[in-house]
């Protein structure tokens, strides 16, 4: 299956694009998700403890599962206002 | 006009407060915020901020901003907007305006909205000061984490 990976701010910057597709497996996680990417991208691990995650613009949890067309995003903490 | 927005659009406290009040039938207190580009950040002379949203999520929280805070002050009437892109020193980056019958009440939403936006909305600043340029960093988003939010509503009824 495909997911649209969408990354913020400066987590953006460290992966060098806002905006990925990536193939999974079937029964995949957010975390597997996140796995694909700091494999490829090991610089991103640093936001492991800090970010949040969402799928299809809905705030979720790394052992959510998602499906194919799912929109994944990854989120640095938040500094609105 | 919406009473929750995400834009580049510079922001109308005043059209935002007239449409709450619109609908305030005899309510006595309006209490508002305005948060403004500062000219000093940590030491840094700032020059200019860009700010980034992932926007459909973070109307969503605004909108959880809006039914928390009905939940807690029943009669209350909040619209928050928030401004992305690029904003001079001065200029506003988020307005808020609370309605309700008596000005406690305002006064407490208008601080706990506050409070969230800077909690649970994903939106992020990239601040442009003399010398370079970094991404402000502040609250890991869980709008779940109930200490959180418990944290934000003591700040705003103190």
């Amino acid at each position: 299956m495909r997911v649209r990976v969408r990354l913020f701010a400066r987590l953006r910057d460290l992966a060098g694009a806002g905006e990925l597709v990536r193939d999974l497996p079937e029964q995949a996680t957010v975390q597997t998700v996140w796995n694909a990417l700091t494999t490829e991208m090991p610089s991103l691990r640093e936001y492991e403890r800090t970010m949040s995650v969402a799928v299809n613009a809905e705030y979720s949890r790394m052992a959510a599962a998602v499906h194919d067309g799912d929109e994944v995003a990854f989120l640095p903490p938040v500094s609105g206002g | 006009m919406a009473l929750v927005a995400v834009t580049a659009d510079r922001l109308d406290l005043e059209a935002l407060t007239a449409e709450l009040v619109a609908n305030a039938a005899g309510d006595g207190a309006v209490a508002t915020f305005t948060g403004l580009v500062r000219d000093r950040n940590q030491g840094r002379t700032v020059r200019f901020l860009e700010y980034e949203a992932y926007e459909p999520l973070a109307v969503r929280a605004l909108r959880r901003i809006v039914d928390e805070a009905g939940a807690t002050w029943p009669d209350l009437r909040l619209g928050l907007h928030h401004r992305i892109g690029r904003l001079e020193i001065g200029e506003a980056s988020i307005v808020i305006a609370a309605v309700s019958p008596h000005r406690a009440d305002a006064f407490a939403a208008c601080r706990y909205a506050i409070e969230r936006v800077k909690q649970i909305v994903p939106i992020w600043k990239r601040e442009h000061f003399e010398g370079g340029e970094v991404w402000l960093e502040g609250a890991t988003a869980d709008p779940d984490d109930e200490m959180a939010r418990r944290a934000a509503q003591r700040v705003a009824c103190a």
